[in-house]
């Protein structure tokens, strides 16, 4: 059911944990739904300069995590803003129809950090 | 790497006696019973043969048995067929909530058809709560419901008393034994019951057929119309091979039966005592007894159980999520959540279910890579607490 892009990124995350001294939080979900995402970035002269990210969820869950965080590493938070969660599962060539829930997931999270980084960068 | 498969619940692989048994069915001796020549007749003494051992070991008389086409097919005829047949005499159905989707489905198809259903509720272990039932139980009930065992946790159902209240009050009884049918002795007069369902492919057995016993004087509407096959109860031609392939796995069965059940449970309780002694936050859903042989049911904190499952799955070792039925859905398990179960344990939980071919060696195998699994996953949580103690997780559950 998962293609082995999937697989690959579920098996072997990148990005995974915490970053302390994190520029934007932004956390997505609920366990009563079974998947909660939570992705922390680091941001200098407004580019994403690092990633992390932590998830509870299904295997489509956490790939879409991983990849979702690679992809933004280097680009502006403008730029992050138009990852979209059918860029991300293009990456990973394609999801289960019932999983695509979970992709969105990976977008929501993101636009939440960042627009935790604006808010801190305004205040 | 070696694969392991512990998903028997779910379905086991056809005994090699049982498939040699069948083979001829399918080539030389292919004739359709309901033919008039030879090659017709030729199948009719199998198919009788197989009617007779299966109605002995299940202490019914042959005129009671029915073949279907599995566990699915005989759950839905028992109640459809009650209801359809009943509707006289009344129109409220009783199931408990930890049936099978072949049951709840069903139920939920005959209220829109107009008929009243009760869920009867399960106790922490999934246990039919007896009283709450007799309790539900109105002057227009027709029909009451509860399986033998349940397939997801493996808790055995107090069907014994339900089936004397059932008599008692004049209600149609049926328990669907398809998760208890080679694991534990059937027998149709003790406790008595009206209706029965088990599926060959559970006990070693071929896929694709099932029984459903209805007791003689019952009366039951029927939901596959056709020819006169099954006294022309349900149409279709008549399987041969997989018939006496299911009477032969299940005589198989029932022969070693206690022996078969003390060594699968065995393999269940070790599996059992290390992951409770081993792996930190974890809950056993189930009955601590009352349950079957092969069942080992968990909710790992922290840990979503589809991750797991192909985590597992990738370590070679075969389980299942819930029940391979619901998986697709993304609803967390009906039983676990009629158990009372918080939403996010219920999402953790994997069914492990042994065969009479694992080996102690497989268990100790399967305990070492989940938990190292579990250690990854949790450390992939948002959720974990790194400082949480289990004593306060027990509290909490």
């Amino acid at each position: 059911m998962y293609t082995e892009k999937v697989m690959e990124a579920f098996q072997n995350p990148k990005n995974v944990g915490e970053i302390e001294d994190y520029d934007g939080m932004g956390m997505i979900g609920s366990e009563a739904c079974g998947d909660i995402m939570q992705v922390f970035i680091k941001v200098k002269d407004g580019v994403i300069t690092d990633a992390k990210f932590k998830t509870f969820g299904c295997a489509a869950a956490i790939a879409t995590s991983s990849t979702a965080t690679e992809m933004i590493k280097g680009m502006t938070v403008d730029e992050a803003l138009e990852v979209t969660n059918k860029k991300v599962i293009e990456v990973l060539g394609g999801l289960p129809p019932q999983k695509i829930h979970c992709s969105v997931l990976a977008e929501q999270a993101i636009k939440a950090a960042i627009e935790d980084y604006k808010k801190k960068q305004s205040a | 790497m070696e694969h392991i498969y512990f998903d028997h619940a779910a379905t086991t692989p056809v005994d090699k006696r049982v498939l040699e048994k069948m083979l001829p069915y399918f080539t030389e001796k292919f004739g359709n019973p309901n033919s008039q020549h030879w090659f017709g007749r030729e199948t009719v003494a199998a198919v009788d043969e197989a009617r007779d051992t299966i109605a002995k070991l299940i202490g019914a008389k042959p005129s009671e048995i029915y073949f279907t086409s599995g566990g699915t097919e005989s759950d839905n005829w028992a109640l459809r067929g009650t209801a359809h047949a009943y509707k006289d005499r009344g129109r409220h159905l009783i199931v408990s909530a930890v049936e099978h989707p072949a049951m709840i489905a069903t139920a939920k198809e005959l209220i829109k058809e107009g008929y009243d259903v009760t869920f009867a509720e399960v106790d922490e272990y999934g246990k039919v709560d007896v009283e709450k039932l007799k309790k539900a139980v109105r002057s227009d009930t027709i029909f009451i419901g509860v399986m033998t065992a349940n397939n997801e946790v493996g808790t055995i159902q107090p069907i014994a008393e339900i089936s004397a209240f059932a008599k008692e009050r004049g209600i149609l009884f049926f328990t669907d034994a398809v998760q208890a049918a080679g694991a534990l002795p059937i027998d149709v007069k003790s406790p008595a019951v009206d209706m029965l369902s088990f599926s060959g492919h559970k006990f070693y057995g071929p896929k694709g057929i099932g029984v459903l016993y209805i007791r003689t004087g019952v009366k039951l509407g029927r939901i596959i119309t056709g020819g006169h096959q099954e006294r022309s109860m349900r149409g279709g031609t008549t399987n041969v091979p997989l018939i006496v392939g299911m009477a032969e796995a299940l005589r198989l069965a029932q022969e070693k039966c206690a022996e078969n059940a003390a060594y699968v449970a065995s393999l269940r309780d070790k599996f059992i005592a290390r992951v409770s002694k081993e792996i930190p936050f974890v809950k056993l859903n189930g009955h601590p007894t009352d349950r079957l042989p092969a069942n080992a049911n968990f909710s790992f904190r922290y840990v979503e159980g589809e991750s797991l499952l192909f985590s597992l799955d990738l370590a070679g070792i075969a389980v299942s999520s819930g029940s391979a039925c619901s998986s697709g859905s993304l609803e967390p398990s009906h039983v676990l959540l009629a158990m009372g179960l918080p939403e996010g344990l219920a999402h953790g939980s994997i069914r492990f279910s042994f065969g009479i071919h694992n080996t102690p060696e497989q268990v100790d195998y399967a305990v070492d890579k989940l938990k190292e699994i579990i250690v990854k996953l949790r450390a992939l949580s948002p959720l974990f607490p790194k400082d949480l103690k289990n004593e306060v997780f027990e509290k909490e559950i």
